[in-house]
């Protein structure tokens, strides 16, 4: 059935185009691994072929983990990550459901100002914020990204629940209202729970987010017990002398993980997430 | 026409006061579950959007209190070299990353937006790249640009392409051109995905219709295609040219700003001199001054999205 010239169609249009974009993303994660495993002595010579490991070893991830705050850092990030996704997302939906099903005062003025919001960048606001901060006297705490991280994942998750919520229908609600439901219970019991996807959405996206942070926590943490993995690799793993690019990708790639676990279970919703702003139903 | 009366006809006749009775009326009840999140933007967002305002209009250092100088820091600045130079790096990465990420964010849904076994294992595959930690995947980029032992390198070598290693990060246009290779692997996954989405919208009658009439490829693509995707493409650049503008994590872990301002963009240069050298007022300015385009972008976004 699957004639030669149909193959090389086939190859043209699909395989080798697909061929190059997997290789073009990948390499990078690829590269980060087989460094992570190179002895020393493999990776500082430019007379061995770098694309493969000759002796793997697993020391670089031996000395990231025992010799460096690496372990600390993790707690800290998945940390203020759980808390931050929690705070914004229930702050969200509490936010997008009367956005999106009712009618009152100030609506309009609201929803412009969340998406506004959304789309304000983070160098806009950080250094006006750093002295917010410092005059709070949350300098060197988590408690300082875990109060400003939801300023990014608020307007976004209620902007992606706003359309969720608008997509069920107002009948359901009704009937449970007119069975002697409150507002409060026909949003809890009805339509939140017709809304899972959407809300695993969000919360899979500012996980994400929360994890990938960098300026605030660059600003506001500056002591190696309180860092987050991004700025405690970046500052403390990039030194001086040549020999650490071993440990520092052990660490890139540790770092990526949990990020990456979440985001394989979760793929449709992350990507119904990115999709849903931008593509109409 | 029922937009009120609703919550006042309910059972609650005869005790109106009630506060279940008030909590159920529509303004009430939506204000009570806004007002928390409303609260904290304000607090978090606005206020320190009006108050990095005030603070570039004040000759402002790190634990000194300020002076008001009115608007002598942007005077400042229109009359820094350096300035101007942000202000042409910062446009070129925007422009040149959002070309090359739309061309071959265009280029990776166009190709899978075909049948092929595992397409959403390859889809979750190329979608890495965006959803990693980017100062992670950027000090990857670091180790390939390596100056002495960059595997980009080591391949033009051995290729026989030249005979001695380029310093990427060392030389001022190369290491705004790696910038814009790094940004570009980053963000057109984003491009891709969103895309492939909008592709798939496309119905197949549509390019049946159009093959009976003897279209060609290219005549499918820009008379079919392209008119279905064009809002979901207008929104994705929309939003990637915002959040570009913005960008710091990337260039900050690449290269600092350097060799010698040459990749400074204005959130890495606010940066240095706000946090870096402490000159909070003049950091704020530097800010600040992204805030007329950036405010285009935004009011035009918006404007789009409410007419869509």
């Amino acid at each position: 059935m699957v004639g030669g010239r149909d193959f090389l169609g086939r190859l043209r249009r699909l395989y080798l185009p697909l061929a190059v974009f997997v290789v073009l993303m990948l390499f990078p994660f690829y590269w980060m691994l087989i460094t992570s495993i190179k002895p020393n002595r493999e990776l500082y010579s430019q007379k061995i072929m770098p694309l493969i490991v000759y002796q793997p070893t697993l020391k670089h991830y031996i000395d990231l983990l025992w010799e460096t705050n690496f372990l600390t850092w993790t707690y800290n990030t998945l940390l203020v990550a759980i808390v931050t996704t929690v705070v914004s997302v229930v702050l969200a939906t509490m936010m997008a459901y009367p956005l999106a099903r009712m009618r009152f005062p100030g609506a309009a003025v609201v929803a412009i100002g969340v998406a506004a919001t959304y789309l304000v960048p983070q160098p806009l606001l950080f250094i006006p914020m750093a002295d917010i901060i410092n005059r709070l006297e949350l300098g060197n705490t988590l408690t300082a990204v875990m109060l400003t991280y939801p300023t990014l994942l608020i307007p976004f998750s209620a902007w992606l629940l706003m359309g969720y919520f608008k997509s069920v229908p107002r009948e359901l609600e009704e009937a449970a209202r007119i069975d002697g439901a409150s507002r409060f219970q026909a949003m809890t019991r009805i339509v939140l729970p017709l809304c899972t996807p959407g809300l695993l959405s969000a919360a899979i996206f500012s996980f994400t987010l929360a994890q990938n942070e960098f300026l605030y926590a660059l600003i506001f943490l500056a002591k190696s017990d309180v860092r987050t993995v991004p700025i405690g690799v970046v500052t403390e793993l990039i030194r001086g002398d040549v020999f650490y690019w071993g440990q520092l990708m052990a660490g890139a790639l540790l770092g990526s993980v949990p990020v990456a676990i979440i985001y394989s279970f979760f793929v449709e919703y992350y990507v119904a997430g990115l999709t849903a702003g931008s593509v109409k139903n | 026409m029922a937009v009120r009366p609703e919550s006042l006809a309910h059972p609650v006749a005869g005790r109106p006061f009630t506060l279940r009775g008030l909590l159920e009326r529509e303004g009430v009840f939506s204000w009570l579950m806004l007002s928390p999140g409303v609260l904290f933007l304000l607090a978090f967002v606005a206020y320190p959007f009006f108050y990095g305002i005030f603070l570039s209009l004040q000759d402002r250092r790190v634990a000194s209190t300020g002076v008001f100088v009115g608007l002598a820091n942007f005077v400042t600045l229109a009359h820094d070299a350096v300035f101007w130079q942000v202000t042409g790096n910062t446009f070129f990465y925007v422009a040149v990353t959002t070309v090359f990420k739309l061309v071959g964010g265009l280029g990776m849904a166009l190709v899978m937006n075909q049948q092929f076994r595992g397409r959403n294992l390859v889809r979750a595959f190329l979608l890495l790249p965006f959803i990693v930690p980017t100062a992670l995947s950027t000090i990857a980029w670091m180790w390939i640009l390596d100056p002495t032992f960059s595997v980009v390198n080591w391949l033009l070598v051995h290729g026989g392409v030249i005979s001695s290693g380029y310093s990427f990060l060392g030389n001022a246009s190369l290491a705004m051109w790696s910038l814009v290779v790094v940004n570009t692997w980053r963000g057109m996954p984003f491009y891709g995905i969103t895309l492939l989405a909008g592709l798939q919208t496309v119905s197949p009658d549509l390019y049946e219709a159009a093959a009976i009439d003897g279209a060609t490829t290219a005549q499918r693509f820009l008379y079919v295609t392209l008119p279905v995707i064009k809002p979901v493409l207008i929104i994705v650049t929309m939003f990637s040219v915002i959040f570009t503008f913005g960008d710091f994590q990337l260039i900050y872990t690449l290269t600092h700003g350097g060799p010698a301002n040459a990749t400074h963009v204005f959130s890495t240069w606010a940066f240095d001199i706000g946090m870096s050298a402490g000159q909070l007022g003049m950091g704020a300015a530097v800010a600040l001054a992204m805030l007329p385009a950036l405010a285009v972008l935004i009011v035009a976004l918006t404007v789009y999205l409410r007419r869509e």
